[in-house]
């Protein structure tokens, strides 16, 4: 018998570490890219101005799928991290810091606001998770509106302006499609990795993780700074982006819209952010013709897609090309 | 043989209710030992306190001379610690090849690594196929939990606990819930285990337990009520008023 243990273990070396991607997932992928890369060319200034948008939003979005997609946690407390990046960003560059100084201070920021929370949430799941994230972004638009000699309150903070070869909204929607595009391969990277793996381990069963010997709270400890390291990005290039930053920024609708577009692109997909972020900015942007309600249209559109495709677009697409292919190869 | 694995006068409440009452066993290193008992006679309590999913009210757990009371659960699973679940505990989304690397990554420090794919040494990956292979799992590596028979997931359960390369296995009722044709190929793993592994088996099969190992011990209403060979138990009269006799309480 161990004979043939060790005979076909060469082969089962293989099956075990690899893990592919499908052939259409990277043409897809590629696909996107490319559109996104073109679409400047053909659109006019306004609209390359919402791309831009949607690009950075897709960041914040994928940033709350790595915890929910991954490790299981729904947080709501991601649009306070987001917005606390761009506060410290535009803070520190309408007092004269370069711009890249301030954007690194503000993801740095981020990423410490990130831990705090990390630390605070760790612990919980499920519901307890979200409501205790939900309270600590409370807390953070709660300083921004009151300490307003800091934070300029209700007026907000405006920022120096981008600097002069970042004013044309065609070269600015190019620097963010670069770096969008590399935070992206980074987020995928990480999920993909032995550190991936282990979070969705988590979200799976905590107590069969525990038995195999891992620290689930450190994991997850990791997993959030991780996730709001990636958010506060997402918020300091909306500082250069935006120029101006409000508690809006911090808000919960903020956090909502996030993970609506994660929802919406598809929970566990990663690249789904980027569907999500098109989807509910393009609707905020019609629905603002008609109407100021904008939030009471949000709530509806989270209700309609819970009930009607919770699994999101991309995670409606996996699904029915699955089954479209199981069936062509029978 | 020395003694390997000590529970000294464990007791485990929950409240009002003691689950696990001064219980005191010594496992010697390559002992094969059953637990046997009725329903909720704290059988998988006691497996919590050795695992550390509870902490003893009272007592002192041992492992190899060291006190691991209060270690916490990953760090006697990385001492050599290793269990399977009663009521299946894998990850359901994942596939079969993917639970076994989790297993198998969780005593690495690669288990941390951020830009790299998940891979094995040609060792580790040897040791997890051979895990696979010996629990009859060897062609399902690309399945998903949920597309697998729960006799599968049965045999999954018992790979991920063998693939870690424990020094003392604690098999909660592996068999539980199998067809009698499931339950021989549980055995027959169970027996295919190598010899010098410490092994620690709860089990309400009296048959399968009789031919697997070398010492049973009897727990009712969270007391040790006897500790002897399988013949001996099966002979005992107590043993038999409490478990195997229908006559008291339910088995
Ligand atoms: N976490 C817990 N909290 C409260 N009570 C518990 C807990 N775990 C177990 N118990 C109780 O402790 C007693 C012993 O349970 P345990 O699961 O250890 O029994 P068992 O011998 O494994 O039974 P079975 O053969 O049914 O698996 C039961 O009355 C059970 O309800
Ligand atoms: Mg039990």
């Amino acid at each position: 018998m161990t004979a043939s243990l060790s005979s076909d273990s060469a082969a089962a070396a293989g099956d075990l570490s690899t893990s592919r991607v499908g052939k259409a997932a990277t043409v897809s992928v590629l696909l996107g890219a490319l559109v996104l890369a073109a679409l400047p060319m053909v659109l006019p200034n306004y609209q390359v101005s919402v791309l831009t948008e949607v690009l950075i939003f897709a960041v914040l979005a994928m940033s709350i799928d790595m915890l929910a997609g991954y490790a299981g946690r729904t947080s709501l407390c991601h649009g306070a991290i987001f917005g606390t990046a761009t506060y410290m960003t535009i803070w520190l560059a309408q007092d004269g810091s370069s711009i890249a100084v301030a954007m690194i201070a503000g993801v740095l920021m981020a990423t410490m606001l990130a831990a705090v929370f990390g630390m605070l949430a760790i612990r919980t799941s499920g519901v307890y998770f979200l409501l205790l994230t939900l309270a600590l972004g409370m807390v953070v638009w709660g300083i921004c509106l009151r300490w307003t000699s800091v934070t300029g309150g209700e007026n907000g903070l405006r920022g120096p302006g981008r600097p002069e070869f970042l004013n044309d909204h065609v070269s600015f929607y190019y620097v963010v499609f670069v770096c969008v595009a590399l935070i992206t391969l980074a987020m995928w990277r990480i999920v993909r990795s032995p550190f991936g793996l282990t979070m969705r381990g988590i979200r799976d069963s905590e107590s069969r993780m525990q038995a195999l010997g891992y620290n689930v709270p450190l994991h997850m400890f990791a997993a959030f700074t991780i996730s709001g390291f990636f958010a506060g990005m997402a918020g300091a290039l909306y500082a250069v982006f935006n120029n101006f930053v409000s508690p809006s920024a911090v808000a919960l609708v903020l956090s909502v819209e996030g993970l609506l577009m994660t929802i919406v692109g598809g929970v566990g997909t990663l690249f789904g952010g980027f569907i999500g972020a098109a989807a509910i900015i393009a609707l905020e942007n019609v629905v603002s013709l008609y109407t100021e309600r904008w939030q009471s249209v949000l709530g509806a559109v989270f209700i309609i897609i819970m009930i009607f495709a919770p699994d999101g677009v991309l995670g409606r697409l996996k699904d029915g090309f699955g089954k479209w292919t199981s069936r062509s190869s029978r | 043989m020395q003694d390997y694995f000590r529970l000294e006068n464990v007791t485990v409440q929950f409240g009002a209710l003691v689950a696990v009452d001064a219980v005191s066993m010594a496992i010697r290193s390559g002992e094969r030992r059953a637990i046997i008992g009725p329903n909720g006679a704290g059988k998988t309590t006691l497996f919590n306190a050795m695992t550390g999913v509870v902490r003893p009210t009272q007592g002192r757990v041992l492992f190899d001379g060291n006190d691991i009371s209060r270690a916490p659960v990953h760090k006697r699973s990385a001492m050599g610690i290793s269990r399977t679940f009663q009521i299946t505990n894998l990850f359901p989304r994942l596939s079969v090849a993917e639970n076994v690397l989790l297993a198998m990554l969780g005593h690495t420090p690669r288990k941390f690594a951020l830009a790299t794919l998940p891979t094995l040494n040609p060792d580790e990956a040897e040791r997890g196929a051979a895990a696979l292979e010996m629990t009859g799992l060897g062609n399902r590596r690309h399945s998903v939990v949920t597309e697998l028979s729960y006799g599968e997931q049965r045999q999954l359960e018992l790979a991920m606990a063998l693939a870690t390369q424990p020094r003392i296995l604690l098999l909660d009722e592996p068999a539980a819930g199998l067809s009698p044709r499931e339950r021989v190929i549980v055995s027959d793993i169970i027996r295919a285990l190598p010899r010098d592994l410490t092994l620690i088996l709860i089990e309400h099969d009296m048959d399968i337990v009789m031919n697997l190992v070398d010492y049973i011990t009897v727990l009712n209403n969270g007391k040790l009520l006897v500790e002897a060979s399988p013949e001996k138990i099966k002979n005992n009269t107590d043993v038999q008023d409490v478990y195997l006799g229908r006559g008291g309480q339910d088995a």
